[in-house]
């Protein structure tokens, strides 16, 4: 059995069908082919999955695709507009918030939540508004920093053109 | 150009920040099938009969194997690479055949159209097992009625190895005015990477040829264990690629089985085909870090000087032996025990025991912790018992500066160092004589506040060939690196190095661009895919610096020899009158800065070939496999504070101070960056980290809602400086700096929750530190607020 779903992601509309199981991180993922938000966990502990649903942070993990239908969905991909970096994205080039880059995704949008309902956080703010985010390579202490120096990046930097992986 | 030494952003982050990495996981092709694996809900079982049916009939699937079907398939077994003398290594499938021997050995693999459709078919695979019983403690192992894991490995002792002079050692102990005991445990971890492992394969029937993509930090030993022991694909036919890879910390190094699976897979249903782990599917099958229980003495004169150590180290290998295992608990522990110190009478001595757990090898330190753990516990145990300051014992024994290299009574030659010059700094940067007075005065109100030390070495950037073959290395670990300078100018570096976050792609272009004199941006540093790359070791034990660097660095005065040569011959000078201008990226004649080529003209005569030397070869293009003379030996010195919520138990971080000495600094944000990463990791274990198995095999810690990995809130600022002592012996004088943090944070801060404890005659805990632990521990004693004891460095 499937169920056809409307979704509006990065401002574009994406219609399928699927089934009912199927997980709105896999419907990004492997039906629309948007695989910069990661899977790294089955529990929903880690965050590395984490996209805005109309305009909330959510673990696209934890919710179904049909659930998603008719939402507003920002991936990591839906960030940088017109060839500019979000000023959280440039804010993480700046200050080295990311080694291995697996977490960054979800790092980076929940940051955008974080920063939306206070207008000036603090370290200590950052830190806890992290809670729901695990970095195995960093220590956080970058990305802590990354988040709160995005506070006064200008938004508007030219992005780097994205270097193609070594596949 | 000046590149070396500076914070360059890193180039790697655009497709990072902006979700276009290259995961293996992200791979989509037309026709792709799906695996999921059957693995075993038992630690210990016989496989009576599995029945398949159900599981083929299901719509979707495409085929079911088992590991009769893989080895009737030519599967070979999974080689251990690490051989030292007498090492009984068991026999590993990539899915087991007679018994399961851990919770989540594979027992049958589904191959189907969607992910969902094969973790559906998985649960439709009936498998009788008849239930054995189990071992779990690494020293149980041997008892009489301990079952055996491998019926044809007695007493489930894999191997034993020692090292030291024992008379010594023993004179040591005679004479000592003190000796201080310890039996103690340090706990299984689980590496846990961010990026769950993922393979995928592509065979080509036509050709013949596999192309396996996997989440890997070697490639190229992948390939050849595949090509040699488990797939017997040649190497020509075989590439193999790890693109963008999310993280390792050791767990990554090692042939796994479904590196096998997956591709046999692709080829026998001629489609590509594409396995990636879950994180519970990870936790049982990853191979998993530490696990010792240790009996150890220290022997001490009054005054504090150290004179001997004596360590009894049972080490626990898991089910089998993972691809480097026994260099573990060997090469890397026991040869590491003298530390920062003098002391010349240490005797270590291990046994490699087989248990129904997942396998163990190397997690991020390897070894080393497990070493600075035992030796730099008993070091503050020590001071307390002599009521000496732990800074000052430590200070008495270090290895002067003047010394190096330091032969130690342990096969290592340290390399460099100034220790004093390392705490003074830690000390100062910390004022760690006002850590102390501010102690007393929290102690004075009953607050639990503890100061924890630690001073640790580690061996990094492995190692002369000559050296790991002696040690059980079935292979070299030189590194090789190729500059490739196309005709414009502009330049393709290849490594046989391979990043999974630590920048090599920014670091080996600052390397190659102060070698050449050109632009960074004129530089692209490719690595991790077999199709491009020459043959090279890869990355673990902080390696791709020294070596992988060291590498590039010869085959860029190679590329400056050449061009020399070109343009002595164009600007009809002498050779050795031509001088190579690093800053200006231009030959020049000496003397005369005007008589001149840039690199990009001599680069393009040397493929126009129209007027070379004579007899010189046309191309610009040198390649390089460095062997290192000697391992680089990094130190630290970390100072934490840390207060007990003595309601709790819990643990509050308060600060962390670490002075580091990795040698020369390539790229200081990315230094700084790997011993942020690397303290929080060892902060880890310390506090929070424990993959625990209940008496049946049962991994309780299977998932993240068990397994207990750090978080943002769970740590202060980090008050991070650093010393810098180069390594003699290459030519960027770097030292390794991606595991020093993880090596010095954990002992540091199960040193400051014991100091904290002190005045509650606490001796020793073991690791994980945690709030229901220290709390127990604290009713024991009685009541905590009013205990008041005297303790050094408190006045
Ligand atoms: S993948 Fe969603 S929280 Fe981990
Ligand atoms: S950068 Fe690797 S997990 Fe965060």
């Amino acid at each position: 059995m499937t169920m056809p779903v409307s979704i509006t992601v990065n401002g574009t509309e994406t219609s399928h069908e699927v089934e009912p199981r199927l997980l709105l991180v896999h419907y990004l993922r492997d039906v629309i082919g948007l695989t910069g938000t990661n899977v790294g966990c089955d529990t929903s502990q880690c965050g590395s999955c984490t996209v805005l649903i109309d305009g909330l942070a959510v673990k696209s993990c934890t919710v179904l695709a049909v659930q998603g239908d008719g939402s507003d969905i920002t991936t990591i991909e839906g960030l940088a507009k017109n060839g500019e970096l979000h000023p959280i994205q440039q804010a993480f080039w700046d200050n080295h918030g990311l080694q291995c880059g697996f977490c960054t995704p979800g790092m980076i949008i929940t940051a955008t939540e974080i920063l939306k309902k206070n207008k000036k956080a603090t370290e200590q703010d950052v830190r806890h508004g992290l809670e729901g985010n695990i970095c195995r390579c960093t220590g956080y202490e970058n990305i802590v920093k990354s988040i709160v120096a995005a506070q006064s990046v200008a938004p508007a930097k030219k992005a780097g053109k994205a270097k193609k992986g070594t596949a | 150009m000046g590149y070396v030494g500076s914070s360059v952003k890193r180039v790697e982050d655009p497709r990072f920040i902006q979700g276009k990495a290259s995961y293996v996981g992200n791979i989509i092709m037309p026709g792709m099938v799906h695996l999921a694996i059957k693995r075993s809900p038992y630690a210990h079982a016989k496989i009576k009969k599995i029945n398949t049916k159900k599981a083929k009939a299901l719509p979707g699937v495409v085929a079911v194997f088992t590991g009769q079907d893989l080895l009737d398939g030519g599967c070979g077994p999974l080689p251990c690479g690490w051989n030292v003398p007498d090492i009984k290594t068991p026999t590993r499938y990539a899915l087991t055949v007679d018994k399961a021997r851990h919770v989540g050995d594979g027992v049958a693999v589904v191959v189907a159209e969607d992910p969902y459709i094969a973790a559906d078919a998985v649960e439709l695979i009936d498998v009788s097992y008849q239930p054995l019983d189990v071992v779990i403690d690494a020293r149980k192992t041997t008892e009489l009625e301990a079952p055996l894991v491998h019926d044809d490995i007695s007493e489930n002792t894999s191997y034993e190895w020692a090292l030291g002079d024992k008379a010594v050692c023993d004179k040591a102990f005679e004479e000592a005015d003190h000796i201080v005991e310890l039996d103690l445990t340090n706990q299984r971890l689980i590496p846990n990477a961010m990026e769950p492992r993922a393979c995928v394969a592509q065979w080509t029937d036509t050709t013949e040829e596999m192309i396996v993509w996997t989440a890997s930090q070697n490639p190229q030993l992948i390939r050849l264990l595949l090509s040699a022991y488990t797939l017997l694909i040649p190497e020509h036919r075989l590439r193999v690629i790890s693109p963008d890879v999310g993280g390792g910390f050791g767990s990554k190094i090692f042939h796994y089985p479904e590196e096998v699976i997956t591709p046999w897979v692709s080829r026998a249903v001629n489609r590509p085909a594409k396995w990636v782990a879950t994180r519970s599917e990870a936790s049982i099958t990853d191979s998993q870090g530490r696990d010792h229980i240790t009996v150890a003495r220290m022997a001490l004169k009054k005054d504090g000087e150290i004179t001997g150590l004596h360590v009894s180290t049972w080490a626990n290998m898991g089910a089998y032996l993972s691809t480097l295992a026994p260099l573990i608990p060997t090469a890397l522990y026991i040869t590491l025990l003298a530390g920062l110190y003098r002391m010349k009478g240490i005797w270590g001595e291990m046994w490699g025991t087989l248990t129904n757990t997942v396998p163990v090898d190397a997690y991020r330190g390897a070894g080393r912790p497990e070493a600075s753990y035992l030796l730099e516990r008993l070091v503050d145990i020590a001071a307390h018992e002599l009521s000496i300051d732990p800074v000052e014992i430590r200070v008495k024994n270090f290895i002067g500066k003047d010394e190096f290299p330091y032969q130690t009574p342990l096969a290592f030659e340290y390399d460099s160092g100034d220790y004093h010059a390392l705490f003074e700094k830690a000390t100062s940067l910390a004022d760690y004589a006002k850590m102390r007075t501010d102690q007393t005065d929290a102690r004075d109100n009953g607050r639990l506040v503890g100061i924890g030390i630690s001073g640790c070495i580690e061996a990094s950037g492995p190692a002369p060939s000559a050296v790991a073959g002696s040690l059980g290395f079935a292979l070299g670990l030189w590194e090789s690196g190729v500059v490739r300078v196309h005709p414009t100018g502009k330049v393709t570096v290849l490594t046989g190095s391979h990043s999974h976050g630590q920048g090599h792609e920014t670091t080996f272009a600052q390397i190659v661009a102060d070698e050449l004199g050109v632009p960074m941006t004129d530089i692209e540093v490719v690595h991790g895919d077999s199709g491009r790359i020459p043959f090279g070791m890869g990355t673990y034990g902080s390696r791709s610096a020294s070596v992988g660097g060291s590498a590039l660095v010869k085959s860029a005065e190679k590329i400056r020899a050449k061009l020399i040569k070109i343009a002595a011959h164009q600007l009809e000078a002498a050779e050795e009158d031509m001088v190579y201008d690093r800053a200006e990226g231009k030959v020049y004649v000496k003397g005369s800065p005007d008589k001149s080529k840039p690199f990009a003209e001599l680069a393009f005569a040397s493929y126009t070939a129209h007027n070379l030397p004579e007899g010189l070869d046309p191309g610009l293009e040198e390649i390089s496999f460095y062997d290192p003379a000697n391992f680089t030996f990094p130190n630290s010195a970390h100072i934490v504070q840390i207060e007990i919520d003595p309601e709790t138990g819990e643990v509050e971080l308060q600060r962390y101070v670490a002075v580091d000495d990795v040698g020369n600094v390539i790229n200081p944000m990315i230094v700084e960056g790997q011993i942020q990463g690397g303290i929080a990791q060892g902060v880890g274990q310390a506090l929070w980290e424990q993959g625990v198995y209940d008496e049946s095999g049962q991994l309780l810690t299977g998932s993240l809602m068990e397994y207990a990995l750090p978080r943002a809130a769970s740590f202060p600022k980090f008050e991070i400086g650093r010393i810098e002592t180069p390594s003699p012996h290459n030519p960027l004088g770097v030292k390794g700096a991606g595991e020093m943090g993880t090596i010095a944070s954990t002992v540091a801060v199960a040193n400051a929750v014991m100091d904290a404890l002190a005045p509650l005659n606490i001796r020793h805990l073991d690791m994980p530190l945690t709030p229901d632990k220290i709390w127990s521990a604290m009713q024991k004693v009685g009541e905590a607020k009013t205990a008041k004891v005297e303790y050094f460095g408190g006045e």
